[in-house]
């Protein structure tokens, strides 16, 4: 055989955490000596992490899957002939063919595990700056009018509509204005903005250029968690080659607008999530809370109109430009437009990302796509929105997947993760965890956070020991409203939620 | 790989970044992964360059995990300790690493190999639990697995 065989292994966090990068060289090597020329392609990942890591092979006009691969499995691979197309036990079938993924609505995330991230010609082949351009062309109030049009919320947690902030930003006169990304993804059971970065870090450079020109901002800034070292490799070398091909920096393409992005990496503080702390973080500060007003929008970093958007946000905004805000809009239910990439994780059998429109159900997200818990036993519990989310019950799951349905009920989307729970766990252990964690986490600025959640763990502890138990439960639902009527921001004001949510649903796990 | 502190390196890294106040938490960054840790030493040299007060310059330190002010081992394990791995036993790998290595989180082993540490996320949340060793990430790992990850760090 002469011709060369086009082999994907992911660069990916989560196929590289399971071996992605042993076993591509054990394929080069394999490939060597079997007198095979393979291509090795490292793209990004499809989202589908159960399955990784996840080894395509180019076969015809088709895409093989196969997975979940280990190192051990590279020679029987060989010898079942995988790079023809050949039958093996972890054979799938052609990607587009997998139902977890067919059956999803792909718009910001339809590019992850299809091209190879760092390819400026794969990124345009599929579509890639089709949206910068029409920009650029049709000009700036015609980008903001597309983004209102389409309904598009912030996707960090907030779901403030995105066309309004850019608005705001647009109408502020100022001689220097700028785009922030928040790429500090510090939920647990979240991981599409580290997707999207690793697996088409483009889309979010456009992204950010399209919210610069539409604004009248020359600079971007990305910060990125520092947990995220794969990431940090991957988008920086996004940003060089943007660069290098004239898509970034001076006079992009020749026209008279210029933007360039500056990569900043946080330091383990989860509070610089929040949008203030993340703009004193970004100042070189301790990451703060800000009074809010003067909102971001008008004095932001440096004191200067700012956007802060989440890195999902950016990501969705090139279509919205390149094919219309309408097209967008026609996604989901009621006002909450558009796609959302859930996150399937925790105790679940088929954990990955499953973008959808809104308005599917809890329990289609967890039985269909998830395949119910990864230990077999009964779904208990889940959290939906990150630690400051509130816990769900096994008879809810029927709730529909909208921001308001979830208000509803007093729960939050947020960024779309789910960290789903078997019978075994202890719901008042995660009660106390949740204000653990606000007390390690907290910025120390506002009375009832700092000292709440400490106070918090201690009434929790004498609750479970049950000492005085009806008093101190009483005392713990006074504390509560206190830090979500007094708190500066969502780190105390929601903290809360888990653990009444704990408390209300799973109530005979604080009485044992 | 980590080299020992000298005023002229520490310098070499503030310009990279010109000695801007700004930077401040990348030029910690920066000081932590080229020594390792931050000295009295190279805080005081910091507050110098930036023109900012030591106290300034603490507060920052202070206000961020990843900004350590001792030595840390030769490795460090990072255990995810959030939700989505507690879902999938990390409070026993946490407690199985403590027994394995004879210390508790947040220690370093007698003879400076490893440092233990929680982590909250590594975004690798469909993949739990998850550690990280160094700079690499682990999905998917389980009571054997993570005895092999802390052997081959000489725990």
């Amino acid at each position: 055989m002469t011709e060369s065989v086009t082999v994907f292994v992911p660069n990916e966090t989560a196929a590289v955490s399971l071996g992605a990068n042993e076993i591509a060289e054990r394929i080069a090597v394999a490939a060597e000596k079997n007198n095979v020329e393979v291509n090795i392609v490292r793209n990004g990942s499809w989202g589908m992490s159960w399955l990784e890591p996840l080894v395509e092979i180019v076969v015809g006009n088709d895409r093989i899957a196969y997975g979940p691969v280990s190192v051990d499995d590279v020679d029987s691979l060989f010898v079942a002939g995988f790079l023809q197309g050949g039958e093996h036990d972890l054979k799938l079938g052609p990607t587009a063919d997998i139902a977890y993924l067919k059956t999803q609505d792909r718009w910001t995330f339809r590019r992850c595990g299809l091209i190879d991230p760092l390819s400026i010609t794969e990124f345009q082949a599929h579509g890639g700056f089709a949206g910068l351009k029409k920009a650029l062309e049709s000009g700036t109030e015609h980008v903001l009018e597309q983004v209102k049009t389409s309904g598009l919320r912030g996707r960090g947690g907030a779901g403030f509509p995105t066309g309004i902030k850019w608005q705001t930003v647009a109408s502020t006169d100022a001689g220097q204005k700028y785009i922030t990304c928040n790429a500090d993804e510090g939920d647990s059971g979240t991981f599409s903005d580290r997707i999207l970065m690793e697996s088409d870090p483009l889309t979010v450079i456009e992204g950010m250029i399209i919210a610069g020109f539409a604004v009248g901002a020359s600079k971007g800034y990305v910060y990125l968690r520092s947990e995220y070292p794969l990431t940090q490799q991957i988008f920086g070398k996004a940003l060089k080659v943007a660069r290098e091909s004239g898509w970034l920096g001076e006079n992009i393409q020749g026209s008279n607008f210029s933007f360039d992005i500056d990569l900043h990496i946080g330091a383990g503080s989860y509070v610089c999530g929040e949008e203030t702390a993340m703009l004193e973080s970004l100042e070189g500060k301790a990451g703060l809370i800000r009074f809010k007003p003067p909102l971001p929008a008008i004095e932001g970093l440096f004191g200067k109109p700012t956007v802060v958007n989440n890195v999902v946000t950016l990501g969705s905004v090139p279509d919205i430009v390149a094919l219309g805000g309408s097209t967008y809009d026609e996604y989901g239910v009621g006002r909450s437009k558009g796609t959302l990439a859930f996150q399937l994780a925790g105790n679940i059998k088929r954990g990955g990302l499953v973008e959808k429109a809104f308005g599917l159900t809890l329990r289609e997200l967890i039985e269909d796509w998830g395949g119910g818990t990864a230990s077999g036993r009964d779904v208990h519990a889940v959290q939906i929105g990150g630690p400051l989310g509130a816990y769900f019950s096994a008879d809810q799951l029927d709730t529909p997947m909208d921001y308001e349905a979830f208000a509803a009920v007093g729960g939050m989307i947020g960024h779309g993760g789910i960290v789903v729970f078997d019978d075994t766990v202890d719901m008042a252990e995660q009660a106390r965890f949740a204000m653990e964690f606000c007390a390690i986490e907290s910025c120390g600025k506002c009375t009832p956070c700092r000292i709440g959640s400490v106070r918090g763990v201690e009434v929790i502890d004498r609750i479970v020991a049950n000492d005085d138990r009806e008093k101190n439960i009483n005392l713990l639902n006074d504390l509560c409203d206190t830090m979500i009527d007094g708190s500066l921001c969502a780190m105390g004001g929601m903290t809360p939620f888990p653990v009444q949510s704990a408390l209300k649903y799973f109530a005979e796990d604080f009485n044992k | 790989m980590t080299t020992k502190y000298t005023p002229t390196i520490a310098t070499e890294i503030i310009q990279e970044y010109s000695a801007a106040p700004e930077m401040l938490v990348q030029i910690l960054h920066a000081f932590v992964a080229r020594f390792a840790y931050l000295s009295d030493e190279a805080i005081r040299q910091i507050s110098l360059e930036l023109n900012l007060s030591r106290a300034d310059v603490h507060g920052v330190v202070s206000f961020y995990h990843d900004f350590r002010t001792e030595p840390p081992g030769e490795h460090i394990v990072k255990i995810c300790v959030s939700e989505s791995c507690q879902a999938m036993g990390s409070r026993e790998l946490t407690a199985q690493a403590e027994e394995k290595l004879g210390i508790k989180i947040r220690e370093t082993t007698g003879d400076g190999q490893v440092t233990l540490e929680p982590v909250y996320c590594l975004g690798n949340c469909a993949c739990s639990p998850a550690i990280m060793i160094d700079e690499n990430v682990y999905g998917r790992v389980d009571a054997s697995k993570l005895d092999g990850l802390i052997e081959k760090c000489g725990g």
